[in-house]
């Protein structure tokens, strides 16, 4: 947990969750796992807070408890980690992917689970089925039936997934069967399960659940306030309490990586090519783990049978195809047998070592011009090189070569290596080789996009804060224009009211909004390249 | 030190070797590196499109609708007597069906709130009056947090969730207990000394106790 996931983490929580949880969620970064006292004495806020305030993160699964260390009988530890709330940054890609794929319905389903941590399916279908109905015409509604059946072909795909239940911490679930395995008891201070572990985890419960969604009447709020009231008041019992739902970001990001590989064949090859590429990531979506290097081989002939019915491609042209891919520099596909008419895999490390190396390589020619970028390259490949190599290599002029190298060996993207050619390492005697290394690399650029983002929001959160008064002033225009309107006002009155604002105010706030979208678009895509390189720095770790 | 005294840039080793001349050194450095040094290549501009525009849109509409939440834990705030005239344009509403009422199944126990049986350390430290004092101010808080949601009154739209009520009476019973005695009243003045009827102070029970503990 470096000081700058640190403050991402911080920056993060406060923009979505407030200072209080700030404080908290900051403490136990900081600090590892602890138990309640502890927490409460560091930060100073008051137990109530506290309490609550772990029970928001616990809820969103940015908090992980179990007992103490020092045997069942000690408080209970609670442990944060920086990933989890990294995510929050994803999760405008993640709701639109979700939109792209299963259209509104499952658009909203996400995003309600997303901002609650974790529902029943009972409870994010009728929110969903209401939020539907709102924004659809007058007299027609969204049936709940609809909405529950996008939520199970979610949950078929994995997108997805169950919360586990308490393991030992707690009571366990009672209302409906818990999975039978329940790993570790409390005495073996295990990991915490992964939700995976359950084999329920995927099951949709049966679920008596019939209705259509409820308009919300705007009209009367007193009234509404009586009929939620009823709605607490009565719980309806829809026979799946206790079983919650939360979103599966590994899975999205499965996605994501299939993605990012489609469209970079696309990129360098053609349009066929990674349709090819996508029918065999498809094929072997389900049959491929999370963690593996490549897909299982799949022979030509399945290939050829599973392409989409558009492309009509002949037989040899999808071979050669094929050889084309295997052959590419990039390594995207390999060739695993001849049987089948030849059995193909997609190299999945590998492409997101590729995608990785790419990134790297576009960052050192955007900051230091295209020639710096070819002595990077050119050290890439060639692992490591001397001083007289590079200029030659290169073909790039001594004194400008080495002022290059000097400037990427001050950034840190270029190592020296010291090769002696005696035991006492004498200067005049040893090779000082240039070098690149990938791995500590990129993770020196993921922390550095860490550091972005951070600036990021701090700078929009200022901006903010700097024309709080502006802003403050046009929303209370704003409102009471929606007002005027709402009791239906001559156009003259409108107009005043709109004057309130003077021009250059208009202006100041014109440009406010301008530079606060600008940075939000920059932290979203930002994320992107924080999400290519954290993809490499796991695989890599993990192979 | 082999090199002090006789040159200023002496090096202990060959300087050939890295191909550096001893005419080509960079400047030396006369202080800390500016903090916004200028660039020589300005950063590609984003990437602008309907996919970008529509995740910006979803951002946005997410980090409101998060503040809105019950999840967003507001920091006490100084309540001033009387509510400017901005606020009352400016109370965006909480979202009021969420008085979120979390599954005990999944969270630890220590974490309810206004639990009878408090930590055996601080409950040993706790008089017995204060205990029964927690649930008669349950009950207040119930109570309190049902009449608000038939009156719904703006000015407090903080207190939406059912702990919330409770958190008033529960931050100045707090008060009492960890800070020291008299720091809750500006002056020095014993609060019931001026009896000005009903209107002045809403629990008289705090007084009670404030009197009986001196």
């Amino acid at each position: 947990m470096t000081a700058q996931e640190v403050r991402l983490c911080g920056l993060l929580l406060r923009e979505h969750f407030g200072e209080v949880v700030e404080k908290v969620g900051t403490q136990l970064l900081r600090s590892g796992a602890q138990n309640l006292r502890t927490i409460i004495h560091e930060t100073g806020l008051s137990v109530d807070l506290v309490k609550k305030s772990l029970m928001v993160l616990v809820q969103h699964g940015a908090c992980l408890f179990s007992s103490g260390r020092k045997g069942p009988g000690s408080p209970t530890e609670y442990r944060s980690g920086c990933d989890r709330i990294l995510r929050i940054l994803r999760y405008p890609r993640y709701i639109y992917t979700a939109k792209t794929l299963y259209g509104d319905t499952g658009e909203l389903i996400i995003e309600e689970l997303l901002q609650r941590g974790h529902m029943t399916m009972s409870g994010t279908v009728k929110t969903v089925a209401d939020r539907l109905t709102q924004n659809m015409e007058e007299g027609r509604s969204m049936d709940y039936s609809e909405v529950s059946s996008a939520f199970s072909k979610l949950v078929e795909t994995h997108f997805l997934q169950r919360c586990p239940p308490l393991a030992g911490a707690g009571t366990a679930d009672s209302t409906n069967p818990a999975p039978g395995a329940t790993p570790a008891t409390p005495s073996t201070p295990a990991a915490p399960p992964t939700p995976e572990s359950f084999p329920d985890c995927y099951k949709v419960p049966h679920m008596t659940l019939v209705g259509r969604g409820k308009r919300q009447l705007t009209a009367e709020d007193g009234e509404d306030q009586r009929n939620a009231k009823r709605q607490k008041m009565d719980p309806e019992a829809h026979g799946d309490e206790g079983i919650y739902w939360q979103v599966n970001f590994e899975r999205f990001h499965l996605h994501f990586r299939d993605q990012a590989i489609i469209s970079a064949v696309a990129n360098k090859l053609d349009q066929t090519s990674s349709e090819i590429v996508r029918t065999m990531l498809r094929m072997s979506e389900v049959t491929t783990s999370p963690a593996a290097t490549c897909t299982k081989p799949l022979s030509a002939n399945e290939i050829f049978r599973s392409l989409p019915a558009s492309y009509n491609i002949p037989r040899p042209i999808l071979d050669q195809y094929l050889t084309l891919l295997v052959d590419d520099p990039m390594e995207f596909v390999g060739k695993a047998g001849e049987s089948g008419g030849g059995m193909y895999v997609v190299n999945l490390h590998r492409a997101l070592a590729n995608l990785a190396r790419a990134t790297l390589e576009s960052v050192v020619q955007e900051r230091f011009g295209s020639r710096s970028a070819r002595i990077f390259r050119l050290l890439l490949r060639k692992r490591h090189l001397e001083q007289k190599q590079v200029e030659d290599f290169a073909m790039i002029p001594a004194k400008e070569a080495k002022d290059m190298l000097y400037t990427l060996l001050s950034q840190n993207l270029v190592q020296l290596q010291e090769i002696p050619k005696t035991p006492d390492y004498a200067p005049s005697r040893t090779f000082y080789l240039y070098t690149v290394n990938q791995l500590p690399t990129a993770r020196m650029l993921l922390q550095n996009c860490y550091k972005t983002v951070a600036n990021l929001i701090e700078r929009r959160l200022f901006e903010s804060k700097e024309s709080k008064r502006l802003l403050e002033k046009s929303q209370r225009i704003e409102a009471i224009l929606a007002s005027l309107q709402a009791s239906g006002a001559e156009p003259e009155q409108l107009t005043e009211v709109e004057e309130m604002i003077t021009a250059p105010e208009k202006q100041q706030l014109d440009g406010l909004r301008l530079h606060i979208n600008k940075l939000d678009s920059a932290e979203n895509q930002v994320d992107e390249t924080i999400f290519r390189l954290e993809s490499d720095v796991n695989s890599t770790a993990t192979s | 030190m082999a090199g002090k005294g006789r040159g200023v840039a002496a090096f202990t080793f060959n300087i050939e070797a890295l191909g550096i001349g001893r005419g080509s050194m960079p400047e030396a450095r006369v202080g800390p590196s500016p903090l916004f040094p200028s660039t020589d290549f300005k950063p590609v501009p984003l990437k602008a499109g309907e996919d970008e525009d529509y995740m910006l849109a979803l951002k946005q509409e997410m980090r409101g609708t998060m503040q809105q939440l019950p999840h967003n834990i507001k920091p006490q705030s100084n309540k001033s007597e009387v509510e400017r005239y901005t606020e009352r344009y400016l109370k965006k509403s909480q979202i009021e069906d969420e008085d979120w009422t979390p599954d005990w199944n999944l969270f630890p126990k220590e974490l309810m709130p206004q639990t009878k049986k408090p930590r055996a350390k601080a409950g040993t430290k706790k008089k017995p009056v204060k205990i029964s004092r927690k649930e008669t101010e349950a009950m207040l808080s119930k109570l309190d947090a049902l009449a608000k949601n038939d009156d719904r009154n703006p000015e407090k739209s903080d207190d939406e969730t059912e702990k919330k009520p409770g958190n008033e009476e529960e931050e100045e019973v707090e008060a009492e207990e960890y800070d020291e005695e008299d720091i809750e009243e500006e002056n020095d003045y014993i609060d019931s000394y001026f009896d000005n009827g009903e209107d002045f102070a809403a629990d008289s029970d705090d007084n009670m106790d404030g009197e009986a503990t001196y």
